[in-house]
């Protein structure tokens, strides 16, 4: 293997244990723990009158039942809301368990400890909680109505309402030549990680000290938020995300009631226990996304520029709002995707309902914004008689324009500065890439054989990156390896192949000499979490940064072995050498295992490597200390990586679709994405990435919803019936990239985790529009419903 | 219920090495190979058949482990992802493709492509991509979007040849 | 998700597993393949006191092809009727029906008695049956008989099979006369339970005009429904008849449900569509048989 790993697709160093059965996830830890299960609530609103053990205590193997009169102290607060904003004036978090009132179907109300899930569940079952029924609100219209209240201390369930703009939208419609207006839909969908949640703790009396494994994409902040609900010292603490199984947002929410109540228990019992999330669970006791209504305004002149555009946003955030107003915020800011409307105006209403909380996932309110954008510049591209490529063409800000300042607030609470991109390249490539221009042609001669075919298309930018700041920590091992960490967690996306990748460049080491640590607070204290595309930029930048000054430091300390000034040396293959020297030359070269050797200089010697180190190993200059002055021994440091703002990546897909004029049924013909992340760390991990992504986008735009009845009870709670895509519902994906270096950060790289998803909705809706005639203004769409569309047209 | 349940010893011969435990009739094969024989490669995702992450080979054909009680299958041979390595432990021709071909992410699912995989290869041995896919398409994965495991049904069954 | 408790039996012989079921009835349930049954004891939407497990029942796990009928025990999987050369050779209609059963993995345990004895009304084979006017034979202490398919299934979900009786085979007849048989249906994912499923039978006279026509279907009722669409297409040539009209004539006959996945008039209208083009293919592959 070369040290040019970097840019190279290398296959992923994680794989080898994943594929022949030895990773460990969640639940592949701990078997001797107790099972914790839990009573959760079959309703949708209700007061708990009373919760009745008695058939349940004399079942063998029960070890505890909890409630919330149980939780002491901090552990029976709210749990917290982790991002406050102003907002966010009615914010409203659960408790861990239900205290008087349960506001969702699958909210936790009782725990059990047992000797086996299969007993806990045998418990739960026993267990007998009364209720009194409050009335539910389901579905956007329900809560906006406002009638009926979720929480009766929230009028209007209003939990947030937010206005940004720029310039004088309204006013701008107004004198507009053509105004359109548009009412659309997207409906809820959810992460579905194939590993649900898990937690697994076992508290150390005798060191007092508690370690957790969870399934989460935030171990650090766990580990901070564990400290703070049981009242323990923060180091006390240590918390490890295992191997985990996808995560795609909804494992960055924390502390979960799970993740607070089994360590909880752990510690009250002295014994180890875990919870692995079952299916039923997961839809019923985690998050959803998605479900947004929208109102657009947008005024335009002749030639498709839009003028002024004002959208009206009415989000469903569920019974609770944990994670604050993160996803209807990016909705609206990141709605703009490369277009640069003359004004803009957006509004949102973040709306309780009795259903599963909402929290980010894939995409976090992107999908929904490029939906609202893409279906717009659709409907100003049939009025004028425009092609859609050109009308979006028209409204592109353009490369010399960068970086482009929208003077919107973003996510992160700082400005929403696009810093690099060339949109109408991405859209020359994507024309080519899927025939744009030779389309016609082709459905002219699907329609001579009575076949119904269509085409879309959809543009996005992305957010990436976002801050604060993540670190990494690299050091050379005396046999020459490298051991790297990250505090960052990795749900699958190849962190520890990439991270190596940076690693090995910079030290100028093979890449499989280099093996990282991600999510495990014992490795690296410092950190986020992984989500907003933001691994790579955060801890890859972080992760450089340490591998440059333990390079720096290499050199200084091979220079003095070698007498040579480091700044004549590199490191090729892990020796250290004179550039252009062959390496083995006599007094020209150093491995670098040795000069971690004699980084650290050893009292003991404990093996052949530690006897080379020791005061009497070799040849020493008495006039020095051992450590030099303002040095610290091993061949080791710490880089940490703090974005300005946002680095936006870009991307556009098209479809090509076929809609049967007799059965409805929709098939993908050609799926087409071209993307610009920047600089490519591995090209074919981005490109994993980006055919993930999609497939979760064609998931949301043409199989995937949350079907809730008007009692609040989720009808298809199973794999039966939310239909996620197999194999035989996804399309092949033709993929081309561009790279647009990011200028904000030393690797020029940008996010890739989310770019696949966000276009789906839009492309094709897009595309079943051009098919059929008419505008699809509601996603996701089944064939049962384009029938129904169908109907009503034909009925008018 | 207080009554302690009925226990049953259940011998399976798993990845060639005979293995038994005592278990209650309830017990799931998946539970009984992951936390009775600490076999954990068996991923369980669903517990209703539907996504295939604890699929293994029972007699050669692979089945749901989520949907059968251990005691049901007492007797029988089954082979797991840790079984799907070669002799010498290094990784099966299958693996090696999933590798090649970038054909995981998280890895969780993986195990129920790579049991149902191998025994498609041993039925079909030049599968087209069309059949490829179709051969995977009781499987769900969230990660991959599919393309690169469709690409590593054909890279195995090209590893299979090259080595038989 | 784990199931709850149950008292578990394993017989060794059709004998043995009657009598047990007879001492337990009316609290014992069969488990056979275990792909319809399992899920519901793991979210405890079904707890049965006793299960009667019978896959040490070998002797049931015959596919027997007799002249003009299939008989499939009940310890035969789905795969092993599918893959089955003999019943293929003679009933096309059950390998290419079971190819839409689900994903392989799942028939390669499912019974094809399991999932008739299920009587799920979006169950493929519940359908097949009735169209061919097959039937199901039961075991018990008392006796033996033998139950018409239009019989056999009395609502969703339920059978005419009493709790102490065993399903120990079924019979597919092989139509008589010139005919064709063909299965088609729209489901929302390949391999699941379909939104509208049709198999439709077509038998032409000696000069290859239609001389019969029957359909049933999954999914758009409570219970497996055959209709005779003879009427609608009577005497036309086989590749003129108006299958179209034969559709019409089944939708308007059919009665289903809204629910998650499609509208009750989306349903009517597959099934319109899916007759017409199911009968149109079956009546082409009778004229070449």
């Amino acid at each position: 293997m070369t040290t040019r790993a970097f840019g190279e697709p290398i296959q992923r160093l994680e794989d080898p244990r994943l594929l022949t059965g030895q990773g460990r996830f969640l639940d592949d830890i701990g078997h001797g723990a107790l099972a914790a299960a839990f009573v959760r609530s079959p309703h949708a609103h209700a007061r708990i009158v009373s919760i009745d053990v008695t058939d349940a205590v004399d079942v063998d193997g029960l070890v505890a039942i909890y409630t919330h009169e149980d939780l002491d102290g901090r552990a029976g607060e709210p749990l917290p809301l982790l991002i406050p904003h102003a907002a966010l004036t009615h914010g409203r978090t659960a408790y861990a368990l239900a205290k008087d009132e349960v506001n969702h179907v699958g909210e936790p109300i009782a725990m059990v400890v047992a000797t086996d899930r299969y007993v806990a569940e045998d418990v739960c079952a026993r267990i007998r909680v009364e209720y009194d029924f409050l009335p539910p609100v389901v579905g956007i219209e329900a809560a906006r109505d406002g009638e009926l209240l979720v929480h009766e201390d929230v009028p209007g369930n209003v939990a947030a309402h937010m206005v940004q703009s720029r310039g004088d939208a309204v006013a701008a419609i107004e004198a507009a030549p053509h105004v359109l207006e548009l009412d659309l839909a997207i409906e809820r969908s959810a992460s579905t990680p194939l590993e649900g949640k898990g937690v697994h703790a076992r508290w150390d009396a005798d060191d007092a000290s508690l370690r957790v494994y969870t399934s989460t994409q935030a171990s650090t902040s766990v580990r901070a938020a564990l400290a703070a609900r049981l009242e323990l010292p923060p180091d006390r603490v240590e918390v490890i995300a295992p191997d985990v199984g996808g995560g795609f947002g909804v494992k960055i929410v924390h502390p979960w009631p799970e993740e607070v109540l089994v360590p909880w228990a752990a510690i009250r019992l002295g014994r180890e226990v875990k919870w692995a999330e079952d299916r039923r669970e997961h839809f019923v006791g985690a998050a959803h996304e998605r479900g947004q209504l929208q109102h657009v305004r947008v005024g335009f002149d002749d030639d498709g520029r839009l003028l002024g555009l004002d959208v009206t946003v009415w989000h469903d955030n569920g019974a609770y709002t944990p994670y604050g107003i993160i996803v209807p915020i990016i909705t609206t800011t990141q709605l703009l995707g490369p277009y640069k409307p003359g004004a803009y105006r957006a509004e949102f209403f973040s709306l309780y309902t009795n259903t599963v909380t909402v929290t980010p996932y894939r995409g976090a309110g992107r999908p929904q914004g490029c939906f609202a954008m893409e279906r717009t510049m659709d409907a100003v591209a049939a009025y004028l008689g425009l092609d859609r490529t050109v009308v979006r063409e028209r409204n592109f800000i353009r490369p010399d324009e960068m970086p482009y300042d929208h003077g919107l607030i973003f996510q992160d609470g700082r400005p929403l500065i696009y810093d690099s991109g060339d949109y109408p390249a991405t859209l020359e490539k994507l024309k080519k890439l899927v025939g744009w221009d030779e389309f016609e042609a082709f459905r002219d001669e699907a329609r001579a054989a009575g076949r119904r075919v269509g085409i879309g298309l959809a543009c996005y930018v992305e957010g990436t990156g976002v801050g604060p700041y993540e670190g990494g920590w690299v050091k050379v091992e005396t046999d020459g390896s490298v051991v790297a960490a990250t505090g960052l967690t990795t749900q699958g996306q190849g962190h520890k192949t990439v991270f190596a990748q940076v690693v090995a460049a910079e030290l100028g080491v093979p890449v499989d000499r280099v093996t990282v640590t991600t999510g495990d607070t014992r490795r690296f204290g410092y950190a986020v979490g992984t989500f907003a595309s933001r691994a790579a930029v955060m801890s890859g930048n972080a992760l450089a940064t340490a591998a440059r000054k333990v390079r720096d430091k290499a050199l200084r300390i091979a220079g003095e072995a070698l007498e040579a000034d480091p700044r004549d040396l590199e490191i090729v293959d892990g020796v250290v050498r004179v550039v252009g020297s062959p390496s083995g030359a006599p007094g020209g070269s150093i491995p670098l295992a040795t000069v971690a050797v004699l980084a650290n200089p050893l009292r003991y010697a404990f093996d052949r490597e530690a006897e080379r180190a020791t005061q009497f190993g070799g040849p020493v200059d008495y006039s020095k200390p051992p450590v030099a002055e303002g040095e610290s021994p091993g061949l080791e440091d710490t880089g940490y990586y703090s974005p300005p703002r946002s680095t936006f990546a870009n991307g556009m897909h098209a479809a090509i679709v076929e809609t049967d004029p007799d059965t409805a049924e929709i098939t993908i013909l050609r799926y087409c994405v071209v993307h610009d992340c920047g600089t490519l760390i591995n090209p074919r991990l981005v490109e994993g990435q980006i055919h993930g992504g999609v497939a979760q986008g064609v998931g949301g735009a043409l199989y995937e919803r949350m079907v809730y009845d008007d009692a609040g009870q989720l009808l298809n709670a199973s794999f039966m019936d939310f239909l996620m895509p197999y194999s035989t519902e996804v399309p092949f994906i033709e993929t081309d990239h561009l790279e647009t270096p990011s200028p904000l950060n030393p690797l020029g790289v940008k996010g890739a985790g989310e770019a696949g998803v966000i276009p789906g909705s839009a492309v094709l809706a897009s595309a079943i529009s051009d098919a059929e005639g008419f505008a699809i203004t509601r996603m996701p769409i089944s064939p049962s419903d384009l029938f129904s569309l169908r109907l009503a047209r034909e009925s008018r | 219920m207080s009554a302690a349940e009925e226990l049953y010893e259940v011998s399976l011969v798993v990845n060639g090495v005979p293995r038994s435990a005592t278990v209650p009739a309830r017990r799931l094969l998946s539970d009984f190979l992951r936390h009775d024989l600490e076999l954990t490669g068996t991923h369980v995702g669903c517990e209703h058949g539907v996504c295939g992450a604890c699929t293994v080979l029972v007699d050669g054909r692979p089945i749901r482990s989520c949907l059968q009680f251990a005691v049901t299958v007492d007797g029988a041979e089954v082979t797991t992802v840790e079984g799907c390595t070669r002799p010498d432990g290094e990784l099966g021709h299958v693996q090696q493709a999933f590798r090649e071909c970038h054909g995981l992410q998280c890895g969780f699912c993986t195990p129920g492509f790579v049991t149902t995989i191998t025994a498609y290869l041993e039925e079909n041995p030049a599968p087209t991509a069309d059949q490829a896919r179709e051969a995977i398409a009781g499987n769900l994965c969230r990660c991959t979007g599919y393309q690169n495991i469709v690409a590593s049904v054909l890279r195995a069954a090209e590893l299979r040849a090259e080595r038989a | 998700m784990k199931p709850a408790g149950f008292a578990y039996h394993r017989p060794a012989t059709v004998d043995d597993a009657v009598a047990v079921l007879a001492e337990v009835s009316p609290a014992g349930k069969v488990l056979a393949g275990g792909q319809s049954l399992v899920p519901l004891l793991n979210m405890r939407l079904a707890a049965p006191e006793h299960l009667v497990d019978i896959n040490r029942l070998t002797e049931l796990a015959y596919v027997r092809v007799d002249g003009d009928e299939v008989t499939v025990g009940a310890l035969a999987r789905h795969a092993d009727v599918e893959h089955d050369d003999a019943a293929y050779a003679v009933l096309p209609l059950l390998r290419d029906t079971l190819e839409h059963v689900a994903h392989p993995t799942i028939r390669n345990r499912g019974t094809t008695v399991g999932s008739i004895a299920h009587a799920d009304p979006a169950g493929e084979l519940t359908a097949v049956l009735t169209l061919l006017g097959g039937t199901a034979t039961l075991r018990s202490m008392r006796g033996e008989r033998t139950v018409a398919a239009a019989d056999f299934f009395t609502g969703p979900l339920t059978t005419c099979a009493d709790a102490d009786e065993l399903v120990t085979s079924v019979t597919f007849p092989v139509p008589e006369g010139r005919t064709g048989a063909v299965w088609t249906e729209v489901a929302r994912r390949h391999g699941d339970y379909a939104v509208c499923g049709t198999g439709v039978v077509v038998t032409l006279d000696d000069d290859l005009r239609v001389a019969g026509a029957r359909s049933a279907y999954v999914s758009m009722g409570p219970e497996p429904a055959v209709l005779d669409l003879t009427d609608a297409v009577a005497g036309a040539m086989y590749d003129d008849a108006d299958w179209a009209a034969a559709g019409r004539l089944a939708a308007g006959r059919l009665e289903p449900d809204d629910d998650i996945h499609a509208t009750a008039a989306y349903r009517s209208h597959l099934a319109e569509v899916l007759t017409a083009r199911a009968a149109g293919d079956a009546a082409r592959r009778a004229a070449v048989a």
